[in-house]
């Protein structure tokens, strides 16, 4: 199963472990990203390249399922604006071995941050609004699992 | 050959649109000289496009480094690096 969204609205986390653990693998791992509110952030808006997002992050699903054995695959992003405590992203996967879910499910939120389409713009309580900088260490994160390609 | 280039995040917010048909001439050929062409067509594009290191681009919805040929493109894109999940 492979399951790749794209989408304003909210998302339930519990209900995307149940479709996982539904599978009958035996091993369920998920990262779930939320806004933090730190240093007066009242708002982020992540814009998104409609064109290319889904299928960005149907490549970097592909990627998984080519390196781990994957019965199941779940990831969703959010879009639009965003408060403190709103959930942004999931990443979820399904295995017969906890290694293989564990670690595809650190890939696909490794490689997502650095080769989906999303910019996150932040704006505080004093009215200050900033684009976030990508991070030098969101690309090491990115690269210790390349092994040649990439698709950024 | 006409292009549709996309703008994203502050590299739209510099140039004030979010998208714009371009004819390129002839010896733009790879996404560096597209960006040093670009940079010329007003001073939102010079300000935008002053820094080549700070951008990323896409052909036709696929990640492309600057020296990629731009030779039957039909969209490209301009961004700075993406900063999701």
């Amino acid at each position: 199963m492979r399951r790749v969204c794209v989408q304003a609205g909210a998302f339930d986390p519990g209900a995307e472990l149940a479709r996982l653990e539904a599978l009958g693998g035996g091993a369920v791992a998920s990262f779930t990203g939320l806004v933090r509110g730190d240093g007066g952030l009242v708002e982020m808006r992540l814009d998104h390249y409609p064109a290319m997002t889904t299928r960005a992050m149907e490549a970097i699903a592909g990627e998984a399922e080519g390196r781990w054995p994957l019965i199941g695959l779940t990831v969703i992003h959010r879009y639009g604006p965003l408060v403190p405590g709103d959930r942004i992203v999931f990443v979820g996967t399904a295995s017969s071995h906890r290694a293989a879910a564990l670690e595809s499910c650190a890939f696909l939120i490794d490689w997502l941050k650095t080769s989906a389409p999303f910019w996150k713009r932040e704006r505080f309580a004093d009215g200050r609004e900033i684009w976030v900088e990508a991070k030098v260490e969101d690309d090491a994160a990115a690269s210790r699992w390349r092994t040649g390609g990439h698709p950024g | 050959m006409a292009i549709q280039m996309l703008y994203f995040a502050w590299v739209r917010e510099a140039i004030g649109a979010d998208a714009e048909t371009v004819a390129p001439p002839a010896e733009v050929e790879t996404i560096a000289d597209l960006v040093a062409w670009l940079a010329g067509r007003s001073p939102g594009h010079a300000a935008a496009f002053a820094e080549p290191d700070r951008l990323r681009a896409a052909i036709d919805q696929d990640f492309a480094g600057f020296d990629a040929m731009i030779a039957g493109a039909r969209e490209i894109a301009l961004f700075p690096p993406v900063t999701g999940g």
